[in-house]
């Protein structure tokens, strides 16, 4: 069961980045998965299989499922991925489209 | 003592795709079977396949093996549609043909050689594979890249979720009445009257009749029944993008997508013993020819890489045999459990049920590899 206030460890300096422009605290250091946490927010995308919300699961880079989209790319794991001041972070939108 | 339950008309060591497409047909076929597999530190071939069921090129020097992999195709939406309404778990298989590509004008007349040297093999059936030119490719998988000259196409070719049919297979021998016992490396094969028993870690199990099914460990097994298999390793490795919308109308020998979005890229082949390691530099190789063949796979992430160890016999045809020294004894290989499955549950497992490898089946016998005039071929 989620916490329903998460309880933020703060440590180092501030970084700001908008998730669905939303603005999210984090600190320097964290992964993109860690501040979204943190700040409450559990669901990255809908699993193109079932619909699903999916976000964090195993947080060391091995489930893929806490794909979002980040600065225009798609698909990248929030919890391989830190934190940047001005990052752009969005749902993962369903499975990637290829340009002729 | 054995207890009962360890009792069963037929023991089969292995429960990758060959011994469980056995087994289930087996119990299909009203027998009580039990399936002892080594469990996950066994080289899983298994699961480390690239879900082709496939019938171009295959058998090109020995024809039996042609009209097997056919009947193979055959038989898969009976295999399928069973599976389904048995336990639920479809194998998601899809025959919209298949396509082989040429990058070069000596693999293009090589192709060509094939489909001239087969067209007979299935007699007024007809062999089903023939020549495509770009324009045709095109207009049937758009997106080949400007090297590709032309190709093949089979009405024959197909592919699956792998990993779903060998579920369904161990959900489906389980639900008619077997039983699958993991963690039980065979240790050791004994005559005791008229049954064999097999050892492991998990007891003792006792049947009338044996199959050995366990990939490469069929090498030491084989011989405890007074059968050799010769078996050469080779290994090769696959790489999975992230998903994508739907870009592959149909699968290929390299590329295949599956339903969920995911693309497939494969076809290397290393010979680095019993190693499932990935290179690097194999990776890159397969990653490179992959977008020289199909431009747009650039833009794809690869999110997964493995390799696995083939089980290939010198023609690169399955061996099929039943031991004279220990009768009821049987050992079978093959390197295209998934191709192979549907004739494996449906024809395979009625024959070693008859107790008899007659008519086309006596082509596998290892006995071809003799003369020592092998053709290695297709796989």
């Amino acid at each position: 069961m989620a916490p329903s206030n998460p309880r933020r460890i703060d440590q180092g300096r501030v970084v700001t980045f908008s998730f669905e422009g939303q603005t999210v605290r984090a600190c320097e250091g964290e992964s993109v998965a860690a501040a979204l946490t943190a700040a409450g927010i559990r669901d990255f995308r809908n699993s193109i299989v079932s619909g699903q919300p999916r976000g964090i699961y195993c947080m060391m880079g091995a489930c893929f499922d806490c794909l979002v989209e980040i600065d225009g790319v798609p698909n990248r794991q929030a919890c391989m991925t830190e934190v940047q001041e001005g990052m752009f972070v969005r749902r993962q939108a369903g499975a990637v489209e290829v340009k002729a | 003592m054995i207890p009962n339950e360890n009792f069963a008309d037929t023991i089969i060591v292995g429960g990758g795709l060959l011994g469980s497409a056995v087994a289930w047909g087996l119990t299909r076929l009203g027998q009580k079977v039990i399936v002892l597999d080594e469990g996950d530190v066994a080289l899983r071939a298994s699961r480390g396949n690239f879900g082709l069921v496939w019938v171009s090129g295959k058998g090109e020097f020995l024809p039996p093996y042609a009209r097997w992999s056919r009947l193979s195709s055959e038989l898969w939406p009976q295999l399928a549609e069973e599976l389904i309404e048995q336990t639920g778990i479809s194998p998601v298989y899809q025959k919209p043909g298949g396509v082989m590509f040429s990058l070069t004008e000596e693999d293009l007349a090589r192709k060509r050689e094939q489909i001239g040297r087969m067209k007979d093999y299935n007699g007024p059936k007809g062999y089903g594979a023939r020549m495509m030119d770009k324009a045709e490719l095109d207009e049937m998988l758009p997106g080949l890249g400007p090297d590709v000259l032309g190709g093949t196409y089979s009405p024959h070719d197909g592919h699956c979720n792998p990993l779903f049919l060998l579920r369904g297979l161990h959900a489906g021998l389980q639900k008619a009445g077997g039983c699958y016992v993991s963690d039980a490396p065979a240790t050791k094969i004994e005559k005791e009257g008229s049954s064999f028993v097999v050892s492991t870690s998990h007891g003792r199990y006792a049947g009338a009749k044996l199959i050995l099914a366990a990939g490469h460990g069929n090498r030491w097994l084989a011989p405890q029944v007074g059968l050799e298999v010769p078996l050469i390793a080779e290994k090769g490795e696959i790489l999975v993008t992230e998903r994508a919308r739907p870009l592959l109308t149909m699968p290929t020998h390299l590329l295949r997508q599956t339903g969920e979005g995911t693309i497939m890229i494969g076809d290397s082949h290393e010979h680095t013993g019993y190693s499932t390691r990935s290179r690097s530099t194999v990776i890159a190789d397969l990653a490179r020819y992959a977008v020289h063949c199909f431009p747009a796979l650039a833009q794809l992430r690869l999110v997964r890489s493995w390799g696995a160890v083939r089980i290939l016999t010198p023609d690169g045809c399955p061996v099929y045999q039943q031991s004279e020294l220990c009768p009821g004894a049987f050992s079978i290989n093959c390197h295209s459990g998934v191709t192979l499955a549907g004739a494996h549950a449906l024809a395979l497992a009625p024959a070693i049920a008859e107790g008899a490898l007659s008519g086309e089946l006596d082509a596998f016998h290892p006995r071809r590899f003799a003369n020592g005039t092998v053709k290695s071929a297709a796989h």
